[in-house]
C-alpha cells in the first residue's frame, strides 16, 4: 500500500514519498465539530493496540504558529496571505512532522487537513483550483473522515461549549454585524463546500449529531481494515524499498 | 451580502496584460548586479517628470521577515516553506501596496518580483511549475528589466561596494555547498544566473548587459520606460501642487 503513497499535484520535489509505510489518517470538519475530542480518544485506542501516534493539528507548527496570531489579530486581510500562511503552516508540520512519523511506521492522526483549506479560500474566493495547485505537495491520505453535521446543530453545540469567536463566524467575509447570522452564513457554506469534497475526494461520511460513543465507534470502524490490512502485509512482503525515480536534482537544506 | 460561492475568480492573472490604469515596472537580477541602483535612478527621472511613483521591495514586510529569521535561527527552514513564506511576503504586498496604486494610475516600481522566487526555489529543489502556480495570482508586469551580470562582477561589486558582505540566504548558506561564504556564494549565484537565462526567454524580459556604465544603463533603461509610458495617461490627486502653493505665500521653504 505504501507504494501507492503519492501527492496531490505537483509534489516535494526533492522527496520521494514512497518509501512511507506508515498510515496517515485526516479527520475533517468544520470548527467545534467534535474533531479534537475523537482523535484524543483513537489516539488512546491505537495506543493501546500496540501502534506507534502522532497527531498533528492545524497552525500547530513551530514555525508558523506565531505568524498566524499576529494575523489573525489583524495585520493581514487578504485572502491569498491567509491562505499561503495557512499552507506554510502546513508544509512546516508535513515535512518536520508527518514525513518522518510516516516513514518511522508511525500512524498519524491528522486534526484537519487540507480540504479545511480548500474549504475556507473557495468559500472566499469562488475559486477551488489555485489553493488546490498550492498544497499540491500535499501527501494523499489513506483515510479521510469528516465530521459532517448541520448548520442548526452546530450553533446549538458550539454556544454551549465555548462560544461563537470572530473568526469561525467569518465575520471577515462582511455578511453583516450579527455575529450569529454571520457563523451560521458562514458555516453553512463550508459545510456545503465539504459536502462537495466528500464526493469529490471519498471522504468516509460519520454523522456528527449522534452520541459521541456511536460516533467513535463508526470511526474506529473505518479506521480498523486499515490497519489489519497493514500489518498482514507487513508480515508477508518486506518489500526493498523501491526508490527507482528521483524526480529532480535533489538539493535539499540541513534539517 | 450576495454569498461569495464559486462567483467568478478574480478577474486578473499572470497569464495576461493587466487592465489597470497604472503601470508596474519590474527589475531582476542577482544581488550585485546592480538593478536597485538603476531602479533608484529611474524612480528620481520618473518624479522630476512629475509622475506618482511607488515603491516596493521584495521580502520586506515585518511579519514574514520575522519568520524567516526564526527559521533561520533554528534551521528549519526547507525549501517549500522558504517559498511559501515570501509568497506569503508577496501575496500581502500585492494587496496593500501593488495594487492599490495601479487601480489609481500611478507608477509601481519594483525591486524583484514572481520572477526572483521563478529563479530561486528552483535552484533550492522546488518544482517549477508549482511554483508558477502559487503565484499565479500576482499581476503581470508591464515591463521588466533583468539586468545580467557575470558572477565575478557580483562578486567584486559586493566585497568591493557598499555593503561589503555576503547575505545568508543570497549566498545560498541554508543549502550546505561550502563551508565559505564566498564560494556558496558563487556556486548558487551561478545556478540562479543559469535559471535567470530560462525565464528571460520564457517570459521576455528585457536583459541589460549590467557590465555597462551605471548612466549608460540608465539611459537605456530611460528610452524603454519612455516608449513603454507613450499611451499612460498620468493622474495626480493635485495634493502636491496645492501644498506648494500653500507654502509659497509665506515664503517658506516646501517641506520635502
Amino acid at each position: 500500500m505504501a507504494k501507492g503513497r503519492r501527492y496531490f499535484g505537483d509534489g516535494l520535489a526533492y522527496l520521494n514519498p514512497s518509501d512511507l509505510k506508515g498510515r496517515l489518517i485526516a479527520i475533517e470538519g468544520t470548527d467545534g465539530v467534535g474533531r479534537s475530542t475523537h482523535i484524543e480518544l483513537l489516539q488512546e485506542w491505537l495506543e493501546v493496540q500496540g501502534y506507534g501516534v502522532i497527531t498533528t493539528g492545524w497552525t500547530r507548527s513551530n514555525l508558523m504558529s506565531k505568524a498566524i496570531e499576529m494575523a489573525k489579530q489583524g495585520n493581514i486581510l487578504d485572502r491569498w496571505s491567509f491562505s499561503l500562511l495557512y499552507a506554510t503552516d502546513f508544509a512546516d508540520r508535513l515535512e518536520h512532522q508527518i514525513i518522518p512519523a510516516l516513514r518511522s511506521g508511525f500512524i498519524v492522526l491528522a486534526d484537519r487537513y487540507v480540504y479545511t483549506a480548500f474549504a475556507r479560500d473557495t468559500v472566499r474566493s469562488g475559486d477551488p483550483a489555485w489553493i488546490r495547485n498550492v498544497l499540491g505537495f500535499a501527501l494523499v491520505p489513506d483515510l479521510v473522515c469528516y465530521l459532517r453535521i448541520d448548520v442548526d446543530t452546530l450553533a446549538l453545540r458550539v454556544l454551549e461549549s465555548k462560544g461563537i469567536n470572530f473568526w469561525e463566524s467569518g465575520m471577515d467575509m462582511k455578511f453583516g454585524t450579527d455575529l450569529y447570522e454571520s457563523f451560521k452564513k458562514y458555516q453553512g457554506l463550508l459545510i456545503e463546500e465539504f459536502d462537495r469534497m466528500a464526493e469529490e475526494f471519498h471522504f468516509e461520511v460519520v454523522d456528527a449529531r449522534k452520541p459521541l460513543e456511536e460516533i467513535q465507534d463508526a470511526l474506529r470502524a473505518r479506521i480498523q481494515p486499515l490497519l489489519r490490512n497493514e500489518r498482514r502485509l507487513a508480515s508477508k512482503q518486506s518489500s526493498p524499498s523501491g526508490t527507482e525515480s528521483e524526480q529532480a536534482p535533489s538539493v535539499t537544506p540541513a534539517p | 451580502m450576495t454569498p461569495p460561492t464559486h462567483s467568478a475568480p478574480s478577474t486578473f492573472t499572470f497569464d495576461q496584460p493587466h487592465q489597470f490604469p497604472g503601470k508596474l515596472i519590474v527589475v531582476e537580477g542577482i544581488d550585485g548586479s546592480g538593478k536597485s541602483t538603476q531602479l533608484l535612478l529611474l524612480k528620481k527621472w520618473l518624479e522630476s517628470q512629475g509622475h506618482n511613483v511607488i515603491f516596493t521591495e521584495w521580502n520586506s514586510s515585518e511579519l514574514v521577515k520575522e519568520t524567516t529569521r526564526k527559521g533561520k535561527k533554528s534551521k528549519s527552514l526547507t525549501p517549500t516553506t522558504f517559498s511559501l513564506l515570501h509568497a506569503t511576503d508577496f501575496a500581502s504586498r500585492l494587496y496593500h501596496d501593488i495594487l492599490p496604486p495601479l487601480k489609481a494610475g500611478m507608477i509601481v516600481l519594483a525591486d524583484r518580483y514572481t520572477y526572483t522566487a521563478f529563479a530561486r526555489d528552483a535552484v533550492r529543489g522546488v518544482s517549477r511549475s508549482w511554483v508558477r502556480k502559487v503565484y499565479s495570482f500576482a499581476i503581470r508586469p508591464d515591463l521588466v528589466f533583468y539586468f545580467k551580470v557575470p558572477i565575478e562582477v557580483a562578486i567584486d561589486r559586493l566585497l568591493g561596494g557598499t555593503r561589503g558582505q555576503f547575505k545568508y540566504y543570497e549566498a545560498g548558506m541554508d543549502m550546505g555547498l561550502s563551508q565559505d561564504v564566498k564560494e556558496s556564494f558563487r556556486i548558487f549565484q551561478s545556478r540562479i544566473l543559469a535559471e535567470y537565462d530560462k525565464i528571460v526567454e520564457e517570459y521576455g524580459l528585457t536583459v541589460m548587459d549590467a557590465t555597462q556604465e551605471i548612466e549608460e544603463q540608465q539611459d537605456h533603461m530611460r528610452e524603454v520606460v519612455t516608449k513603454a509610458l507613450e499611451q499612460y495617461k498620468p493622474k495626480r490627486g493635485g495634493y502636491g501642487k496645492r501644498a506648494a502653493i500653500f507654502w509659497r505665500r509665506f515664503g517658506v521653504p516646501q517641506p520635502k
